[in-house]
């Protein structure tokens, strides 16, 4: 397929816009108008129309079809969604808009924090930050101010992570200006509890978590954690990465963690994945209010709602405004759809990821044979032992059925590791279609393996050479030198 | 290609996939064909400076796949005296040669007797065997 930039001819225009007679030029200094044109690719409307209409359809979506990333939660987005976050009250409202002509969408704020305090067990929300990353950052900047308060802050470096965690625990400990305590996790898929007693002491900060872990699994030993973390007078923060796990069934509050950041985009089914918006509130328990981002969205004794901006113990503003609003809008009605239901929510997104385990756990090698959450992982390692076929060649077969593969590689401490999710959108036939597929691979791969080696057959393109492509990036088009004017 | 898998007799290895060819008080260490497999092939190193002091059982660089990113792990302590510039410059050369080309750094050994801990090739393999 031809990029825009090689259908483009000299001349060609989308629309022609009669020229103005008569008009004064416009009052630009000399100094800051172009000397050239921008080089911008010259088609008619349609050209431009079906170049992106094919682009369209070599792209793979939630629309598509079923997309089991292990621990991205790519659950449906429902078109209502799209539908209220178009209302122009939503849609053309300015960020600097008098408070007095913004009180649906602040309203609509505070209702959405409400709602989070509850699903966390927490007593206080920032909507501000724009990912689960920056969540993350928040909130290890909640831990410092909190400790420079309590005299504690030279003393208290450390924060302690899993070996499953998620990257961006360890880069945004890094980024806070913390030190890592790795620790180890057992035979179970729980924190090795033996192991943590020896690293949490006075100069512990935190210990971030991800409950439900990467693994899928609920750490039997919460309760004895928290004891060990708040014994030793330190905080203790949940990665809500895996929150669609336990929406209205358990509650990070009541589990002894005095952060969590939510993922909308996932749990709350905010389109993503392609670089588009994401949502990363913080929840944290009354004695981290004081140092949350302001602006603070609240509500007013008058029955208004306003920003408030009078926290002087606040780390500050951590993203533009009040974070992004279009996702707050969608995470709002995707939880107003399920209402007092929303635990169901939960429940199946788990009960599909036992019923799609248990359909696969005896072609697969799975390194921790417990009820999982709302993912597991599986290993690929006895296929690969046995057939030479990788997690990573499973994955791109699966591509010539159709599906989007899962996670693979990851979490780092399962070899050839497959990391399923199917969230509790699909239904039962998508599921067996899936588990079909799957179990067809693993017999693929002991008849041919070839078959696997060479996948994907049918799709746009085949192999990449991602070791090229880390390597060797082209992000941006090669323009010819330009022309002598 | 990537070479056959092979883990030569005259080294000493850690279990954390690392090997170290001892030259009186001086050692080359590297990682071992097991390590450079799961990674997959090699797209950076990261090496620790000449000069810098290093630990057992602690990261001394990182090498990176386009899987993941992954801490090398020091299977003796000591001062660093070269880094092998031919992987820095092409890091495939370690799934190509993991133990001969493809070696990482070498260092001079603070502790000598730390090579009593390491494994004998027969004792690494038992700990392949549990992968």
């Amino acid at each position: 397929m031809k990029l825009i930039y090689e259908k483009s001819q000299a001349g060609r225009r989308a629309s022609v816009i009669p020229r103005p007679e008569g008009l004064p030029a416009a009052d630009v200094p000399e100094e800051l108008r172009r000397a050239e044109p921008p080089r911008l690719p010259e088609v008619p409307e349609f050209e431009l129309v079906r170049h992106f209409t094919e682009l369209s359809t070599r792209n793979f979506g939630i629309d598509n079809g079923f997309y089991p990333l292990g621990s991205c939660t790519m659950k449906y987005n429902p078109r209502v969604n799209e539908r209220l976050v178009m209302l122009p009250g939503f849609a053309q409202l300015h960020p600097h808009q008098e408070e007095d002509g913004a009180q649906g969408a602040l309203e609509l704020e505070w209702r959405l924090q409400e709602i989070l305090m509850e699903v966390t067990g927490l007593d206080a929300v920032s909507l501000q930050p724009a990912a689960g990353s920056q969540g993350e950052l928040t909130g290890l900047m909640l831990v410092r101010a909190y400790f420079e308060d309590q005299g504690e802050s030279e003393q208290r470096r450390k924060v302690v992570i899993p070996d499953t965690a998620h990257g961006t625990n360890p880069a945004s400990v890094t980024m806070a200006g913390y030190e890592l305590t790795p620790v180890r996790t057992d035979a179970r898929g729980n924190i090795d509890v033996e192991d943590l007693r020896g690293k949490v002491d006075e100069h512990t900060a935190a210990l971030m978590l991800t409950n439900p872990s990467t693994l899928g699994l609920f750490d039997e030993n919460i309760e004895e954690i928290k004891e060990i973390f708040h014994g030793a007078g330190a905080l203790m923060y949940y990665d809500g990465a895996n929150l669609n796990a336990v929406c209205g069934i358990s509650r990070p509050g009541d589990m002894g963690f005095d952060i969590v950041h939510i993922n909308l985009h996932k749990t709350f089914s905010q389109p993503h994945g392609g670089g588009g918006p994401g949502g990363g509130p913080i929840a944290v328990r009354k004695i981290l209010e004081p140092y949350l981002p302001v602006p603070a969205v609240v509500h007013k004794e008058d029955g208004t709602f306003a920003l408030d901006y009078a926290r002087p113990k606040s780390i500050g503003k951590v993203r533009g405004f009040t974070g992004p609003f279009g996702v707050f809008v969608r995470s709002y009605a995707y939880i107003r759809m399920y209402g007092p239901l929303l635990r169901e929510m939960s429940e199946t997104a788990v009960l599909n990821a036992n019923y799609v385990l248990a359909r696969l756990k005896d072609a697969y090698d799975l390194p921790f044979d417990r009820l999982c959450m709302h993912e597991f992982v599986l290993s690929a390692r006895s296929l690969k032992r046995d057939h030479g076929a990788t997690a990573l060649d499973v994955a791109k077969r699966l591509m010539d059925y159709g599906f989007h593969p899962p996670t693979v590689y990851f979490p780092l401490i399962v070899p050839e590791a497959l990391m399923i999710e199917p969230t509790e959108t699909e239904t039962k036939e998508t599921l067996d279609a899936f588990c079909d597929a799957m179990l067809a691979i693993a017999q693929e791969a002991a008849d041919d393996v070839t078959l696997l080696k060479e996948a994907p057959h049918d799709r746009p393109v085949r192999r990449l050479d991602e070791v090229r492509a880390a390597k060797n990036p082209v992000v941006k088009y090669g323009f010819e030198p330009a022309p002598v004017a | 290609m990537a070479a056959v898998e092979s883990y030569p007799d005259d080294l000493k290895y850690h279990e954390e996939h690392d090997w170290a060819r001892i030259e009186g008080d001086e050692a080359v260490l590297g990682i071992t064909w097991f390590a450079a497999d799961a990674l997959g092939e090699l797209v950076h190193f990261e090496p620790p400076q000449a000069g810098a002091t290093i630990t057992k059982d602690s990261s001394y660089g990182e090498v990176e796949s386009v899987k993941a990113v992954s801490d090398v792990i020091a299977p003796l302590s000591g001062e660093v005296l070269e880094v092998n510039q031919k992987v820095v410059d092409a890091p495939e050369t370690v799934n190509l040669d993991p133990y001969g080309d493809g070696w990482l750094i070498r260092i001079r050994m603070s502790n000598a007797s730390e090579t009593d801990a390491l494994l004998d090739v027969s004792a690494y393999k038992t700990v392949l065997a549990d992968q």
